[in-house]
């Protein structure tokens, strides 16, 4: 940093590192250890949402990194509040989310001694963060905000946490030292060897039945273009994760939807017959695999190419590894195919589709059902609008069920799986996206996890639209009782739920009531016109299931509903 | 299969929490860790015995190198490497078994470091083997007290 701030105090050092990496807005939450922080961020240019819950504002950045792919930047007070914290740190860690986490701490002469509000954070998300830093020096802060930035967004993102110690933010007239990263033990994988790529093109001739899994990491790689080319150009099938979808259009008669526990059968059984997957970006989650990695494409030859060499190996074996850059790796494939004359595949392009015809997902549309609440937004919304899910029924059905066009469109806790994410992540989305339309569908259950949100989406006039599924229970939960343990229900009624019209209401926010079919379509269109947020009380039957699924520890061909 | 790993990392507090976290929170089972500065200041050497299967190893060196703290991991298991521990003996003796107790110290070169009037104390260096040879030959005469450490390793210069 070349610029000198004389009579600097740790917390201007800080807000002004923070603005050169390009941070406009912090979702936050002040307290005890962060008055002179608060009191700097007056006069930053650096906007400040203001959350009603820690655990809102780290979903909210979080929300804000998905769809824009900068990093979120979130910051809570020493104890409670860095506690309330780390289920969203932890949820950004497994989905790879690129964030940066602002905890305060009590001063660094009471480090150690159980202060007043005194947690110790940095050790409590050792497992869950890309890596964590406990300032002891204001001096060091501009190097230790450049390093948290780049490690945050390269390589495999993840989030990085920063403990400010009172004292550190207090420190007067600052004298910063340079910048300069010190990082020389972490690297970034980039290209792959040219031998490997060579590999690939000749698995890939001696292929008759191939496909592609693609995962989060293609997203993350900004590679969804380039895997598009070459499923175009080498006639390649894809199926895609939770956390890929969107990597090529919804409508694209290559892709074969997702695979996994409630994947379309044509995608898991085409990983069951494939003869050459390739996986990008994926990590062959237990979700996708049911945890049985012995018994996940047997039959094919793997390629796995990622940018986390721990993730090569880890829960199937590989035939052909690659460390590498996603779009960087596909790229150096398609170049490799250009002038090969690369076999179009037709008997199993052939059988695919006879799969697709025979077992296209389905529902009942002669009711109010959440699937067809969910066809109707799609079709009333567009290619550009942005869509989060809480987690749940709900999630899994806008997963098979909402048209997703493009990368990025999507915000949902893929590996965490954490109730409470979807209506602090819209948040968080409609703050970066301000001119698009932000659909939440979330659950009655997941909705009050978090719904002390409504107050900041009020409070800043978010104009999210929320599409409340509401069942009057644990729909998940219910759904296995029902299917694994003889229909025996145990704590999944949610008597009790409030009038959420009402409760909207209360927040300022304006509620719309659906009982039946006839209404859904018009209601909705009604709340797109709206210019502020909307909450949509959906009543749907408890009884409807996500199907289909792969019974938990169950092979790919032992799947229910078909 | 035990493999004596070596990773160089950078010397700051916490990064032994990370290494050994890492370790419970993935169950790999370490058998010695030795760890202490380098010729160069900033880093650390950490030798680490573990024991797994190949898959194992590999998985645990490429998480360990996904830290930040962590420069590089070198697997030395099947390299042509010196490797030593240090163990501190403390051995019960009488007037009778006293000088045999001695012979065997000298025949594995190790040095009596201290001396009471029932027991000595032998301080030896070698490789795990030896060390495990030593024990099992005074253990007859009663062993008092066993303290080692981990193992160090490195690699034989070239020429």
């Amino acid at each position: 940093m070349s610029e000198e701030i004389t009579g600097a105090t740790g917390a201007t050092v800080l807000l002004k590192a923070l603005e050169q990496e390009g941070v406009d807005v912090i979702f936050g939450y002040p307290g005890g250890v962060l008055l002179s922080l608060y009191d700097a961020l007056l006069d930053s240019p650096i906007r400040h949402i203001l959350g009603r819950h820690e655990q809102g504002v780290v979903h909210a950045a979080d929300g804000y990194a998905r769809v824009s792919g900068k990093v979120g930047v979130c910051l809570a007070t020493s104890g409670p509040g860095a506690t309330n914290l780390v289920t969203g740190i932890a949820n950004a860690y497994l989905d790879s989310i690129p964030m940066v986490v602002l905890t305060g701490q009590v001063p660094t002469s009471l480090l150690g001694t159980d202060a007043f509000q005194e947690a110790d954070i940095t050790g409590i998300t050792m497992p869950i963060t890309k890596h964590a830093y406990l300032v002891k020096d204001a001096s060091e802060i501009p190097r230790i905000v450049k390093e948290a930035f780049y490690l945050a967004r390269t390589g495999r993102p993840g989030p990085v946490l920063i403990d400010l110690p009172k004292d550190i933010l207090a420190a007067e007239d600052v004298e910063t030292t340079s910048s300069g990263m010190k990082l020389s033990g972490y690297q970034v994988p980039g290209r792959a060897d040219d031998e490997k790529i060579n590999e690939i093109l000749k698995a890939l001739s001696d292929s008759q039945k191939p496909v592609i899994y693609a995962g989060g990491g293609v997203i993350t790689a900004e590679a969804g273009e380039v895997l598009k080319q070459l499923s175009e150009k080498a006639g390649l099938p894809v199926l895609t994760t939770l956390m890929g979808i969107g990597c090529l259009p919804s409508d694209h008669p290559n892709l074969l939807g997702m695979v996994g526990m409630h994947g379309s059968v044509t995608a898991n059984y085409a990983v069951d017959e494939c003869d050459l997957l390739i996986a990008v970006g994926v990590r062959f989650d237990d979700r996708v695999t049911s945890g049985l990695g012995h018994t996940f494409a047997t039959n094919a030859k793997i390629v796995h190419i990622d940018i986390d060499p721990a993730e090569i190996g880890k829960a199937v074996k590989t035939h052909i590894p690659i460390n590498g850059d996603a779009r960087l790796v596909l790229e150096q494939i398609v170049d490799g195919l250009a002038g090969s004359s690369v076999p179009q595949f037709t008997d199993w392009w052939e059988r695919l589709n006879s799969w697709k015809a025979t077992y296209p997902l389905r529902f009942d549309r002669d009711r109010l059902t959440p699937q067809s609440v969910i066809e109707a937004v799609g079709e009333l919304t567009n290619e550009d609008t942005i869509v989060v899910t809480d987690v749940g029924q709900h999630q899994m059905w806008v997963a098979q069920f909402y048209p997703f066009m493009h990368t990025r469109k999507l915000a949902t806790s893929g590996g965490l799986g954490t109730m409470g994410f979807g209506l602090p992540a819209a948040m968080g989305a409609q703050i970066a996206c301000p001119d698009d339309l932000v659909i939440l569908f979330v659950g009655d259950g997941s909705l009050q996890m978090t719904i002390q949100e409504l107050a900041t989406i009020a409070h800043n006039n978010l104009p999210v639209k929320i599409v409340l599924l509401n069942n009057g229970v644990l729909g998940m939960v219910r759904q296995w009782q029902k299917m694994f343990f003889n229909k025996r229900y145990s704590s999944i009624d949610l008597e009790g739920n409030p009038d959420f019209i009402k409760l909207a209401e209360a927040y300022g926010i304006r509620g719309i009531q659906v009982d039946s079919n006839e209404q859904v379509k018009s209601s909705i269109a009604e709340a797109i016109k709206h210019p502020g947020p909307v909450l949509l009380n959906f009543v749907i039957s408890p009884e409807e299931d996500v199907l289909p699924m792969i019974p938990p520890g169950k092979a790919i061909t032992e799947m229910l509903g078909r | 299969m035990l493999h004596t790993l070596a990773a160089l990392v950078e010397n700051h507090p916490g990064v032994l929490a990370r290494v050994a976290g890492l370790f419970a929170r993935r169950a790999y089972n370490i058998d010695s860790l030795s760890v202490c500065q380098t010729e160069n200041p900033e880093l650390s050497r950490m030798t680490i015995v573990v024991d797994g299967d190949d898959q194992i190893i590999e998985q645990v060196r490429n998480q360990l190198n996904k830290l930040v703290a962590v420069h590089t991991v070198m697997d030395l298991t099947g390299k042509s490497i010196v490797d030593r521990q240090l163990a501190l003996v403390r051995v019960k003796v009488s007037t009778e078994t006293r000088s045999e107790v001695l012979q065997i110290v000298d025949v594995f070169r190790g040095r009596v470091v201290d001396m009471g009037t029932c027991n000595l104390t032998v301080e030896l260096t070698g490789d795990t083997e030896k060390i495990d040879a030593f024990v099992n030959s005074i253990r007859p005469y009663g062993l008092a007290e066993l303290v080692r450490t981990g193992r160090i390793a490195i690699m034989r210069s070239e020429a």
